[in-house]
């Protein structure tokens, strides 16, 4: 082959290698982003529904709720202004404490409970993962300015 | 005292680093030999400088010193001696001096063998190298001296993080690392070929050895934290598609991309521009690595504390490194481009799918880490892409690239007539794909098309990657054998078969099960029966533990007995899982014990994991390959009558 022609060969196979992997990606891509919601929203209402989507906070201390013998849990997890009653069936991670920060995937059933299929504790002492970080900062500020945050009043469900 | 030694080491390395990047960049550019020759006694002076302080770290945490920060966080009195060892390089600065050790450690190599580059070449690239170092050390003095004094000094200190505390852990890291930095040997190459203008197959030859050994290194690096993670972290999987993990992955694809065409470069004079291109890549992707682990941005196990500053410098490095790279290639790359032409069915050809289908596999890798950066900055949604979609999506590039590795390795170079590689090729073609059925459907029971093609390209890879190391065997005694380089090269693709063998069967018939057990009980998975025999506390030097004894049997047969346990770690309180498994060639049986559930049970995950063992068996004979590669004769040779000549040269004027 020409130097010419190879180069054309090679910019033609690279070419079609991205247009059908960039195709294929984007395809799949929809399928697969999860999105966080914040706690605050799910109790708004504010979620994807009908699909998986994750949300983090704190576990609520003295929530945490197990059947003897059986591997199902239950769970409250707070953003410090709302928070969510969660059920998950497994293994907790070793990190998983009440009071301390929890990441779980999964979706809200029609009685606003929170099916968990995955359920991630911080990794270590220093640690929380940043968006949950976010969302905790955000909903302490509002609480310090005692100002109304627009969503729903939740601290009267919580207690 | 000592820790202030250490400091002051590292600025007198760094001042040595200065001297090392700009005097014998200057005299090459001069062609002033005296220049160039401080070079080789900067880079010695700059490891040596280093090393104290690196022994100085070490030293503060053996001798428990709790004044200094580092020390204070990272380790704690009764930690093993082992372990204190490996805290140096557990979290951020100790790491990042590591780091900056193998860097003057690879720079030492470079300037220990290389008499057989030309001065001024060898200047340039040990002149890049110092570059290079200047960035690192400055990272470190600037943003984190690992020596800070805490006052007053502690008592005693907060211990190393449980999941770190473990043999496979303690080596990962340098492993790892040494990888990594060593394609900043590549990228000095192709800088010093960009600078000089010069670039021939004597300069791919050159780069060829120090690229592989990187690679070795980064392959072994990458399985074992594979390894550690899926024992360790006791949830049993072996890849997880994290951040940190892919930011180790990308750069070993283009690495694998980069060996492949710095064949062709060297054989056949071609591809120069790509392979320059590839170097470039393979240390940027490095680099962005370490940005994503440092800068904490992303959500991973590996990430450290977050800080901003340090993100930013190292992304302003990044930035420098990435950007003045690319402007001297877009500067000199274009002159360097030869007109050789090759055959459409040539190994040059497989070897150019290769490279794009790799490329296309690290162009997806990349998009599923960054994406969502970029989405939480357009728009500031969260999202997180999900380990199935990386799944799905690396099957796209990877299935074509095996099949066509089998077929490439029998291609022969410039052209190939057809006939004679079809004959070739006709029988293993047979036998795989009569293997791609069997292995499935008799071994395990059951097939799909996936399956059959998963196993079928991982017979296709190794039958291929036997008929070259099975004639160099024979060929033993008398005519001259098949060189080194071929054996390695198929040594290295039989990993790659295996590897796909015990990804397919694994990720298909693995079976993962949560379920309750108390003692006394029995339950069974896969076949097999686990039954509790009992409960009981022992006691480690910083931990205490529940140990659970289970016994594995199948149909009624006595088959091992395995002990997991839950420890508690005494200074941190953090609760630790520790898998107990029973290991084989053909499958793994895998308890990690849960949780406590109230009337005595426990929550066990019990798992059955088929030829798991043949995933990290694939990547050490890949980096075995990579090894036997580097032994060819042609790299030592022409050393020896080099490093002859300039003994005769310098004896001459004496």
């Amino acid at each position: 082959m020409k130097p010419r022609q190879q180069r054309m060969l090679a910019v033609g196979l690279a070419a079609l290698g991205i247009a059908i992997a960039a195709g294929l990606t984007l395809r799949a891509f929809q399928d697969n982003m999860m999105f966080f919601v914040e706690i605050s929203d799910v109790a708004a209402g504010n979620y994807p529904k009908e699909r998986n989507f994750r949300i983090g906070g704190l576990v609520v201390s003295g929530s945490l709720q197990r059947q003897e013998g059986s591997l199902d849990v239950s769970f409250d997890v707070t953003d410090t202004a709302c928070s969510v009653p969660v059920v998950y069936t497994g293994v907790l991670p070793d990190l998983f404490r009440e009071g301390q920060g929890v990441v779980a995937h999964g979706r809200l059933d029609n009685d606003g409970v929170f099916k968990a299929d995955k359920i991630m504790a911080k990794h270590d002492e220093d640690y929380m993962a940043p968006e949950v970080a976010d969302s905790l900062a955000k909903h302490v500020q509002d609480k310090a300015k005692a100002v109304p945050t627009g969503g729903p009043e939740c601290e009267s469900n919580d207690s | 005292m000592i820790p202030e030694i250490g400091q002051f080491a590292l600025i007198l390395a760094l001042s040595l680093a200065i001297c090392q990047a700009v005097v014998p960049l200057v005299g090459a550019h001069r062609g002033d030999t005296g220049m160039m020759r401080v070079a080789r006694t900067a880079a010695t002076g700059q490891f040596l400088f280093i090393a104290v302080s690196f022994a100085c770290l070490i030293w503060a945490f053996l001798s428990d010193e709790f004044s200094v920060l580092y020390v204070a966080n990272h380790s704690q009195l009764s930690l093993p001696t082992l372990y204190k060892v490996s805290a140096v390089w557990g979290a951020h600065e100790g790491s990042l001096l590591m780091w900056i050790l193998i860097l003057a450690a690879w720079t030492l190599a470079v300037a220990s063998f290389s008499s057989d580059l030309p001065e001024a070449f060898a200047a340039r690239v040990i002149g890049v190298l110092g570059l290079l170092s200047v960035g690192f050390l400055l990272f470190a003095i600037l943003t984190s001296n690992p020596f800070e004094r805490l006052v007053p000094a502690a008592a005693d200190g907060g211990d190393l993080n449980p999941l770190l505390q473990d043999p496979g852990l303690a080596i990962h890291p340098p492993l790892l690392y040494i990888g990594y930095v060593g394609f900043s040997v590549a990228f000095a190459f192709a800088i010093a070929a960009m600078l000089s203008g010069d670039l021939d197959r004597t300069w791919a030859r050159w780069t060829r050895p120090w690229t592989t050994l990187a690679w070795m290194f980064l392959t072994l690096g990458i399985a074992l934290g594979s390894w550690w993670a899926y024992y360790e972290l006791g949830w049993g999987g072996w890849w997880f598609w994290d951040a940190v993990e892919n930011a180790s992955f990308m750069p070993w694809l283009i690495g694998t991309a980069l060996i492949h065409s710095l064949a062709v470069t060297e054989k056949r004079g071609l591809f120069k521009s790509w392979t320059l291109l590839l170097a470039i890549t393979a240390f940027s992707l490095s680099l962005l690595g370490t940005f994503l682990v440092r800068s904490g941005i992303i959500v991973s196990v590996h990430a450290f504390a977050t800080d901003p500053t340090r993100g930013f410098f190292i992304l302003t490095f990044l930035a420098i490194v990435v950007v003045g790279a690319l402007v001297l290639y877009a500067w000199r790359a274009p002159a360097l481009d030869s007109d050789v032409g090759f055959g459409l069915l040539s190994r040059e050809t497989f070897l150019l799918l290769n490279n794009v289908l790799l490329v296309v596999a690290t162009a997806l890798v990349l998009i599923g880490t960054l994406s969502p950066l970029v989405i939480e900055m357009a728009t500031g949604g969260k999202i997180s892409i999900g380990p199935p979609w990386f799944n799905a999506a690396f099957l796209v590039p990877t299935i074509p690239l095996v099949i066509l590795v089998g077929m490439g390795m029998h291609t022969a170079w410039r052209t190939q007539s057809a006939s004679p590689w079809l004959r070739t090729l006709r029988f293993p073609a047979i036998a795989a794909l009569v293997l791609g059925v069997v292995i499935p459907l008799f071994v395990y029971g059951r097939a799909s098309i996936l399956l059959v093609v998963g196993c079928a390209a991982a017979a296709w890879i190794v039958i291929m990657a036997l008929i070259p190391i099975v004639r160099a065997l024979r060929r033993e005694r008398g005519a001259a054998g098949i060189t080194r380089s071929v054996v390695g090269m198929s040594v290295a693709h039989l990993g790659v078969g295996l590897f796909v063998l015990g990804v397919t069967v694994v990720s298909a018939f693995g079976v993962e099960s949560d379920r309750a057990l108390s003692p006394g009980e029995s339950i069974e998975v896969a076949g097999y029966e686990f039954e509790m025999k009992g409960l009981s506390n022992v006691k480690g030097p910083n931990f205490s533990a529940i140990e659970a004894e289970i016994e594995i049997r199948k149909d009624a047969a006595y088959v091992a007995t395995v002990r997991p346990q839950k420890r508690q770690y005494l200074v941190q309180q953090s609760l630790m899982t520790e898998a107990g498994i029973h290991a084989g060639l053909d499958k793994d049986l895998f308890v990690a014990l849960g949780d406590q559930l109230g009337n005595g049970s426990w929550s066990v995950r019990i798992q059955y994991k088929p030829l798991i063992r043949f995933i990290w068996l694939g990547a050490l004979v890949m980096a075995l390959g990579g090894l036997i590669a580097i032994s060819d004769r042609r790299y030592r040779v022409r050393e020896r009558k080099e490093a002859k000549a300039a003994g005769a040269a310098a004896e001459a004027p004496a």
